[in-house]
Parts: C-alpha cells; sequence; structure tokens
C-alpha cells in the first residue's frame, strides 16, 4: 500500500465546517419523533460551547419527503429551498446547518444542479422573487448537524461526564453507526469520510470512548423509502430492510446504535419492536432490543443530560441497558412524568421489549 | 426520438442521472427495493437509455417504477456515474404528468402520498406533523406513540417543543404568511397542478367504483392484489 496514496484518497472526502456563526434549519421528522435532540444540539451548540446558531419560525420544511414521495415536483422543492436560503441571507447568515438529512442531501443536489444549469438556477430565483419577494442567496458553507457536532467532538469529549464504557468491564461499548443514506451516497465528497467509510459518527464514538462494530450491511439503507412507508400496503419493505440489517449486525452483539438521519433511529428503534411482537425474536442481549440513539442524544448522555429531558423515554426500546452500562444514574419513577412531575401516565410495553 | 422520450430528456434529473449505462447490473446488485420487489433498476435504465417510447409508455404505466425507495443506494457504486433513482424519479414524474400513474396499483398510491404530505406542508408547513401522524394508522409506531397522541401537549412540553406555539422551536406554529407564500410557489411552479391532477384522477376512479373519497383513499391505502414481491 501506498500511504501518501491513501492520505490523498482521504483528503478528498474532508470537508470545511465553519466554527460558528450558523443559520439553523429543523427537520420535519426529527421535530415530531425527537423534538428534545433539536433541543440538546442547540443547548450544547448555544449554550455550553457559546456559538452564535440562529433559528427563525419563519422557515418550513425544505419539502423533500414530498419530493422523494414523488408529491411534488423538482422546481417546487428547489423553490422552496430557494426561500429557505434567502431567509438565512436575509438574517445575515451564510453558513447553513440542517437537522435532517433527508434535506441535507437535497440541498447537495439543489446546489450541484443550480451549478450545472444556470437557467435553472436564474429559472427558480424568478420564482422565488415571484412568490415571496425575497433575493435569491446560496450558503458559502452547507452542513449537516452532525458535521456540526463531530467538529465538536473532542470538546465535548473534554467536558464528558460519562464515556461510551462500560464502567463494570472497562471495556468500550460496541456501537454500530448508521448514515443516512442522503448524506454521503449521492455526493461522497459532501460527507466526512465520504459514502464508504463515513467517519461523522464513528469519529464521535472513537472520541467518546465507544468501539465502532463493522458488519456485513453496515451501509444498507434502515428502509424508510418515502412511498414505501407512508403508505400502509407498502410498508412490508420498510420492516424487510430493517430486518436484513439486524440479523446482519446480531453476531457482532452491539449495544447501541447511533444515527445521523433523523427517519433511521425511528425505524430502526420501531421496526424492533414489531418484529419482537410479531415474531418474539430480540437482538439485543437479554430480552432488550438494541437501543437506537440520534447523534444528539448521545452526546447529552455523554455530557451528562439527564436521559429523560433528552427524550429517551420517547423510545419504543428502552435505553436503560446503555445507561447502565455507562454508570449514568436515573430516576425510573420519572421516566414518564411531563413538566414539573405532571402525571400523564405511561405507555403499555410488550414484555420482550424491556 | 418519440414525444415521451423527448420529454424524459428534458428532465434535468435525466440530463445528470443518465450518461452512458453499460448495463452491468451493480445498481440493482445493491438494490434494496430489488431485493425486495421484482424490481431490477438495470433493466429500467436499458429502457430509457434505448429511447423506444412505446417501451417507455409500458414503464410509465407499469408497478415497476413505483417500486424504488429513492434511497440512492446505486449512485455510489455505479461505475459510469448514472444515477438510476433519478432516472426513476424523472418516470414517475411523466407517468403523473400523462395520466398513465391511474394505471398500475402502485402507481394510484400517489393518491393517499399527495393527501397526506402535500396537506401537512399547505396546512402546517411540515411534511410530516405530530397532530395528523396517527397510531390507528401507524401501529408500528409502538405503545409509545399511542401514550405521546392521548398526552400529546404533556409530552411535547416535557420534551422542550414548542407545539403550535408562536416563535421558534420544534413543531411550532408556522406563521400564515410564511404558509402562503408556500402556497404561491405550489401554484407557480406545478406543485399545485400536480396536487390537483392526482385529485381529479382519484375521484373519477372513486366514481366509477361507486366509492366515497375515503373508501377510495382505505382501498389504495390498504390493498396489495398484485404479485410485487421478489419471494
Amino acid at each position: 500500500m501506498i500511504y501518501e496514496g491513501k492520505q490523498k484518497i482521504w483528503s478528498d472526502y474532508q470537508k470545511e465546517i465553519p466554527d460558528d456563526h450558523y443559520f439553523y434549519v429543523r427537520s420535519c421528522i426529527r421535530q415530531t419523533f425527537f423534538p428534545a435532540s433539536e433541543w440538546a444540539f442547540l443547548d450544547i451548540t448555544r449554550n455550553k460551547f457559546n456559538k452564535d446558531i440562529f433559528e427563525t419560525e419563519h422557515h418550513t420544511t425544505c419539502g423533500g419527503i414530498a419530493y422523494h414521495s414523488d408529491a411534488i415536483p423538482q422546481e417546487t422543492v428547489m423553490t422552496i429551498i430557494a426561500r429557505q436560503f434567502a431567509l438565512m441571507h436575509k438574517y445575515g447568515y451564510e453558513n447553513y446547518v440542517c437537522s435532517c438529512i433527508t434535506s441535507f442531501g437535497l440541498y447537495c443536489e439543489t446546489l450541484e444542479s443550480w451549478r450545472e444549469f444556470p437557467d435553472l438556477q436564474n429559472k427558480i430565483a424568478e420564482n422565488l422573487k415571484k412568490a415571496t419577494g425575497l433575493e435569491f442567496a446560496k450558503p458559502k458553507f452547507l452542513v449537516h448537524a452532525s458535521d456540526l457536532v463531530y467538529k465538536y467532538r473532542n470538546l465535548i469529549a473534554a467536558q464528558a461526564k460519562f464515556k461510551l464504557v462500560d464502567k463494570n468491564t472497562g471495556k468500550p461499548l460496541r456501537v454500530v453507526e448508521h448514515i443516512g443514506c442522503h448524506y454521503s451516497k449521492m455526493f461522497p465528497s459532501k460527507g466526512i469520510g465520504g459514502a464508504e467509510y463515513p467517519y461523522v459518527l464513528a469519529g464521535m464514538v472513537e472520541a467518546w470512548g465507544g468501539e465502532v462494530v463493522d458488519y456485513p450491511e453496515r451501509r444498507h439503507c434502515c428502509g424508510f423509502g418515502f412511498r414505501q412507508y407512508f403508505v400502509q400496503s407498502n410498508r412490508g419493505y420498510s420492516l424487510a430492510n430493517t430486518h436484513k440489517k439486524f440479523e446482519s449486525m446480531e453476531p457482532y452483539k452491539p449495544d447501541m446504535i447511533i444515527t445521523n438521519c433523523p427517519g433511521c433511529p425511528y425505524f430502526m428503534d420501531r421496526w424492533q419492536y414489531v418484529i419482537a411482537e410479531t415474531q418474539g425474536k430480540t437482538y439485543g442481549q437479554n430480552g432488550h432490543g438494541i437501543p437506537v440513539f440520534t447523534f444528539e442524544e448521545v452526546a447529552g448522555l455523554v455530557l451528562g443530560y439527564n436521559p429523560w429531558d433528552l427524550g429517551l423515554q420517547t423510545h419504543q426500546i428502552g435505553p436503560e441497558p446503555v445507561l447502565d452500562k455507562m454508570g449514568i444514574v436515573y430516576d425510573p419513577a420519572k421516566k414518564y412524568l411531563g413538566k414539573n412531575g405532571k402525571d400523564i401516565g405511561k405507555p403499555d410495553f410488550v414484555e420482550c421489549i424491556k | 426520438m418519440g414525444k415521451l422520450c423527448e420529454r424524459l430528456m428534458k428532465d434535468y434529473r435525466i440530463k445528470e442521472g443518465l450518461n452512458a449505462c453499460i448495463n452491468c447490473g451493480t445498481c440493482t446488485a445493491i438494490c434494496p427495493a430489488a431485493e425486495f420487489y421484482k424490481y431490477d433498476p438495470r433493466q429500467i435504465v436499458d429502457i430509457v437509455q434505448s429511447q423506444d417510447d412505446a417501451e417507455i409508455e409500458k414503464l410509465l404505466k407499469s408497478d415497476t417504477i413505483w417500486y424504488c425507495g429513492e434511497c440512492m443506494s446505486c449512485v455510489t457504486r455505479c461505475p459510469r456515474k448514472n444515477a438510476p433513482g433519478l432516472v426513476v424519479m424523472a418516470l414517475r414524474s411523466l407517468s403523473i404528468d400523462m395520466g398513465y400513474f391511474m394505471e398500475s396499483e402502485k402507481g394510484r398510491q400517489q393518491y393517499v402520498v399527495s393527501k397526506d404530505l402535500c396537506g401537512n406542508i399547505l396546512n402546517y408547513g411540515y411534511c410530516v406533523y405530530p397532530r395528523t401522524f396517527k397510531y390507528a394508522t401507524h401501529q408500528e409506531a409502538g405503545k409509545v406513540w399511542k401514550w405521546e397522541e392521548e398526552h400529546m401537549d404533556d409530552v411535547y412540553e416535557r420534551l422542550n417543543a414548542n407545539l403550535d406555539g408562536e416563535g421558534p422551536g420544534a413543531v411550532r406554529k408556522i406563521p400564515q404568511k410564511d404558509l402562503d407564500e408556500i402556497k404561491k410557489i405550489f401554484d407557480i411552479t406545478g406543485g399545485t397542478d400536480r396536487v390537483n391532477a392526482v385529485k381529479a384522477a382519484a375521484e373519477k376512479k372513486a366514481n366509477e367504483l361507486g366509492l366515497t373519497e375515503e373508501e377510495y383513499f382505505n382501498k389504495v391505502y390498504t390493498e396489495c392484489k398484485g404479485a410485487h414481491l421478489n419471494h
């Protein structure tokens, strides 16, 4: 192996990530299923690291899920995206950070199409003006929120209250990292580490003391498939793909899964529940499922956030086996309480997913 | 070059996604949909590349183009930098524009995704929105989602969200002025036309079948009669 050659290939998959001053755009799925993850991202970056991460209530969906379900034309989604970029410009920012991976991939695709076809860009700019009166602009730097947490991973490690280490054995936790398909499969150069060996989550896991698990279907899609999930009669597609991943990772005995796409943790969490209910099969230890986390949740746990502030009570697969191994102290009695300790009932669970 | 082919070639996704396919089948080998459905992206790209209008028309009227999950795994591995996933997206758009999507079971499902997703965008500013994501039609979301749905305001408050609230935050109420701008974007870019075309075709079909709109929606949402699967 020629070492310099390898260094050159790796350098192609590095990206410049500004340290500060971002316009933040939320994700439809993360807001719906993991709203506390977005809260944790903003709390960590703003309040722990004093970064300027600006959000306005005027931004909307990018339309990406509808576009990838073929419900809206390309021109429509591109003009909605142009509106998001124009808001960034209006508020005086040039660095754009998004919470959603579908959005991130679509922003990359859109910027590339505009670069390749200037007439298309002009048309979208005209549409934008006509519909909103806003001035067309493009971000100088486009990053996903996981890129930023990757950049801050050593800052987080320096303030860590807990590590991804089994306190009983002293061994690193075995972590499956699952990257959302649209992070870098379409534009490998836009993701840290490219598409075959993305390093964005692996870098976090290593910095925080864990061990990354390799397994045959590591790069297989979680199975979202857009219309393959939203239409009930297609959902077998989604389940079958998640099942394939879990069957593949099972022999490697992972302790946990970390994800950067908002949809993947939902599907990998919920389809484990369905497999357990319908087949009686679980993939973790002692009849548990394998807990699935967002990258914000893992960062929050490492920094010592209360697991229930991070929203881990809204996972169908309980996080407790991982919390216990990391030595995180939590109060089970407070798991399902509302704000200020309000009793709001609790969910019924199946026996095999403790 | 036939008329369908001419229209396809104008789609930017074909311009970007179809260079020179060598029919190696790498896309099919990596494709999650090809493992589940009777689906072969290599064949689809081959037909488009052949520029045979009769074959393209068959494709546009078939279930085949609706099997893709748009994960774009094919894009990474293609040795000729093609994007079969983008080719499929262009085919789906043309199928809708021509009304051919109504000829296949999977194509007719566009009514469901159009009504649900575009409804969420235009009414709330989100593709997915907690108040319209129902446990009754998403039981796989688990008992935990059932609990969240039953105590939605309290759960989202606990999670530091801003459900339907003023100002920024997760699942906030997006101001009407912004929703009006999104509607204008739909109007001038063909989004509204697509929503209306899919709706009109569904209503016509529902009438033919003697079904109410709700009955037709549920039929399309749940029906799986075709021999779609690989196994």
